[in-house]
């Protein structure tokens, strides 16, 4: 994408007296970089006989490749499933602020909607580079209205739909042109479920599995069909029974194609995942567990009402339920609010709420220091989960979510708490801590 | 500061152990650059092993460097050897070798570094500008070499030219033999050829110095020192240089008469003022306005 001829000409970057995730570990190395890109140093030293032209210490702090949340519906008041005219406004306004949860790419998630909402929104969310406007887009990820009606969640049941007589027919229908899509989350027991994962997957768009009633049967056939992930594991699908796992009898079937691994992704925000549950999928599969926030609009609010697509949420600390309707006191939709109003929204102010969860509200960096303080993994398979994992889901592993020489230079700077200290992409800080708080 | 200098001849510096060994070279090498005082018109010029036996020496410069006691701005580098058709960026070829072990550690310039090219078209002539280099260059100040088993410095196997240069050689049996641990355990992965500074190529160093440490090398530090100069014991021909200094340890000693060891553990006291006071470049400054004085003859 990046043009290699003036690579040689720009500057060459060296931050030192840091440790770096490569190869599954942290290691004592120097990372170099050169034209946006990760740099091979002995190469740099051998061939072309030249040192870094600028050096910053990193203080002995951790540098992991840049987090990517492939499953987040909006946040800092903006829903990405609202159908306006301005999407493109909303988009940069999250892709910015994520900036400081570490994330560097991200797919901006549509839950279950309209179609006219689909046709409207889609072509606003092209595929974008990140830099310091925010974090980059990597396609869209589509999640519904070909679910279970059973398993919708917080997901709006008057806009669910099925596969009807012309399969892939209705998709198209129903979203649009699918350019800038990157991910659909369906429910593979819908008829003719298999004639649409094959024709997307033909597409280069990731099936994920997920608002579903499949037994392990059925999820099965779905991978042999092309699907690779499964979306939030355990949430909105049947309960593991040791007869019939269900989807997540997925992560140890053998019933897989050989040499591919099934991916799935967890919200690990300590409440839609009980810790033990996380475990339970992190021991059985590791290498396939993807970080998600599955954050919603209120992402960076705090508490009191917020949107998501066509439902109202109310917010408590770090949860997130579906409101009952009608939620506002005035009848009408209400505008997303601006964060300053957010702390200080009275949190009785809707008390007919319901305990269906909706989505979390916890920012990616929380979610990895729950994580590695829940499973007791390792800090390097902690930062995996949300880089390199996400990356592989998405066949991009050669230039995100890895520190290897070649890749794209987008990375974080972490202390041993796993905080975020700077946000880097194409190799140019892109956010930085206020150093007042070390 | 030593009081007297020392006279030019063959040293045998012995030490403990490994790690002591190691360090004795290191604080010799950083006393030899800093007392050598180069600057952008007098480069010092480093010659350089690879192998087990310089680790230790290795990391400890690095750790000077690291502490701001020793700069390589001003150190060319002369690496003795390069196998022959193995790919630079293999993880066994000298070049990463020194990567990853010294030069990405230290402050060396990489156009201050010179490894042959095992891989260039015409492998005398890479040879021959090897030599040149050298010689525009003004030659090498010290040459830090390692011995094999047998008695080789770099890689003038049993039977080479003691007056030999820089050249493509083939490695003896032995030397294949024992690199297939580093290659998948396969010979056939093993390179069977390298090209190496000669034995001339050392000795005209203006000093040279030797580890030899553990005890498989006890025979080869024999051959080295109370036998006569052999060309089957490359390494012998420096009893013949003006300066050179074995530096080894305990376990190396094992294969010499008790009188040798005797003779020269007697001299460490004074053997020891070479690395002890111990100069560092934070002092550099104060030490130049005080004595314009040599510590010791080279």
């Amino acid at each position: 994408m990046r043009g290699r001829e003036g690579a040689a000409r720009a500057p060459v970057l060296q931050f030192t007296n840091c440790r770096i995730l490569r190869g599954g570990a942290l290691l004592r190395e120097d990372l170099w970089v050169r034209g946006g890109r990760i740099l091979d140093p002995e190469k740099l030293f051998f061939e072309e006989r030249r040192v870094a032209d600028e050096q910053r210490d990193c203080g002995g702090r951790i540098l992991a490749p840049g987090f990517i949340d492939v499953q987040i519906n909006g946040g800092f008041g903006v829903d990405f499933s609202q159908a306006t005219e301005d999407v493109a406004s909303g988009i940069a306004l999250v892709a910015r602020r994520i900036l400081s949860h570490g994330v560097t790419s991200f797919c901006p998630t549509l839950v279950t909607s309209p179609p006219e909402v689909y046709h409207k929104v889609l072509p606003q969310i092209p595929v974008t580079s990140g830099g310091p406007h925010g974090a980059g887009v990597l396609g869209l990820h589509l999640e519904g209205p070909f679910i279970s009606r059973e398993k919708r969640g917080a997901h709006p049941e008057a806009h669910l739909r099925c596969f009807e007589a012309n399969a892939f027919h209705d998709v198209l229908a129903t979203y649009g042109p699918l350019d800038n899509v990157r991910i659909v989350t369906l429910a593979p027991e819908l008829g003719r479920s298999h004639e649409v994962i094959r024709e997307l997957t033909a597409r280069g768009i990731c099936v994920s599995l997920g608002h579903s009633v499949a037994d392990l049967r059925a999820a099965e056939a779905a991978v042999q069909s092309g699907a690779t992930f499964i979306t939030h594991l355990f949430n909105a699908m049947l309960p593991f029974h040791h007869r019939d796992p269900g989807i997540v009898g997925l992560l140890t079937s053998d019933q897989l194609p050989p040499g591919r691994g099934i991916f799935y992704g967890m919200i690990a925000d300590g409440i839609h995942t009980n810790p033990a549950a996380l475990r339970i999928a992190h021991r059985a599969h590791p290498q396939g567990l993807v970080l998600v926030t599955d954050a919603i609009p209120a992402l960076g609010l705090g508490n009191g009402h917020h949107t998501l697509g066509q439902q109202e949420v109310e917010v408590d600390g770090l949860t997130a339920y579906v409101a009952e309707q009608p939620l506002c006191p005035l009848g009408g939709r209400r505008e997303p609010k601006c964060a300053l109003l957010a702390h200080g929204t009275p949190p009785g102010l809707c008390s007919q709420g319901t305990t269906t969860l909706c989505g979390s509200i916890a920012p990616m960096d929380v979610c990895i220091r729950h994580f590695l303080q829940a499973t007791g993994c390792s800090v390097e398979s902690a930062l995996e989960a949300a880089s390199l994992h996400p990356a592989q889901l998405l066949g991009l592993e050669k230039c995100k979510g890895t520190l290897d020489f070649g890749a794209d230079a987008d990375f974080v700077v972490l202390d041993d708490s796993l905080h975020v200290r700077a946000t880097y992409i194409s190799g140019e800080l892109v956010w930085q801590a206020e150093e007042a708080g070390q | 500061m030593p009081s007297a200098p020392l006279q030019d001849k063959m040293k045998l510096i012995i030490l403990d152990d490994y790690s002591q060994a190691s360090e004795w070279a290191a604080k010799y090498i950083r006393n030899r650059i800093i007392q050598f005082n180069p600057g952008p018109d007098k480069y010092f010029t480093l010659g350089l092993p690879t192998g087990s036996t310089p680790l230790g020496c290795y990391k400890k410069l690095i750790e000077y460097y690291k502490n701001g006691d020793l700069s390589f701005k001003y150190v060319k580098t002369f690496n003795m050897d390069e196998y022959v058709g193995l790919p630079r960026e293999h993880p066994e070829s000298y070049h990463s070798f020194m990567w990853n072990n010294f030069f990405k550690h230290i402050d060396i310039h990489p156009e201050n570094t010179h490894i042959l090219d095992g891989n260039a078209a015409d492998l005398q002539a890479e040879c021959d500008a090897f030599e040149e280099k050298i010689k525009a260059a003004g030659g090498i100040e010290l040459f830090v070499g390692g011995i094999g088993p047998d008695g080789h410095i770099a890689f003038n196997e049993p039977g080479s030219s003691l007056v030999s240069r820089t050249r493509v050689k083939t490695l003896a049996m032995d030397t294949i033999l024992a690199n297939a641990r580093f290659f998948d355990g396969k010979l056939a992965n093993v390179p069977t050829m390298a090209l190496t500074v000669g034995v001339g190529t050392v000795m005209d160093a203006r000093e040279v110095m030797i580890l030899i440490t553990g005890a498989h090398k006890a025979f080869a530090l024999y051959k080295a020192i109370e036998e006569g100069v052999n060309h089957m014991w490359t390494v012998s021909a420096f009893q013949q240089h003006p300066c050179t200094v074995f530096v080894c340890d305990e376990d190396a000693t094992l294969e010499l008469k008790v009188k040798t060891v005797k003779y020269f553990k007697g001299l460490m006291l004074v053997h020891n003022k070479l690395v002890d006071p111990l100069y560092s470049i934070k002092e550099k400054e104060i030490e130049k306005s005080q004595s314009s004085k040599k510590p010791y003859s080279d």
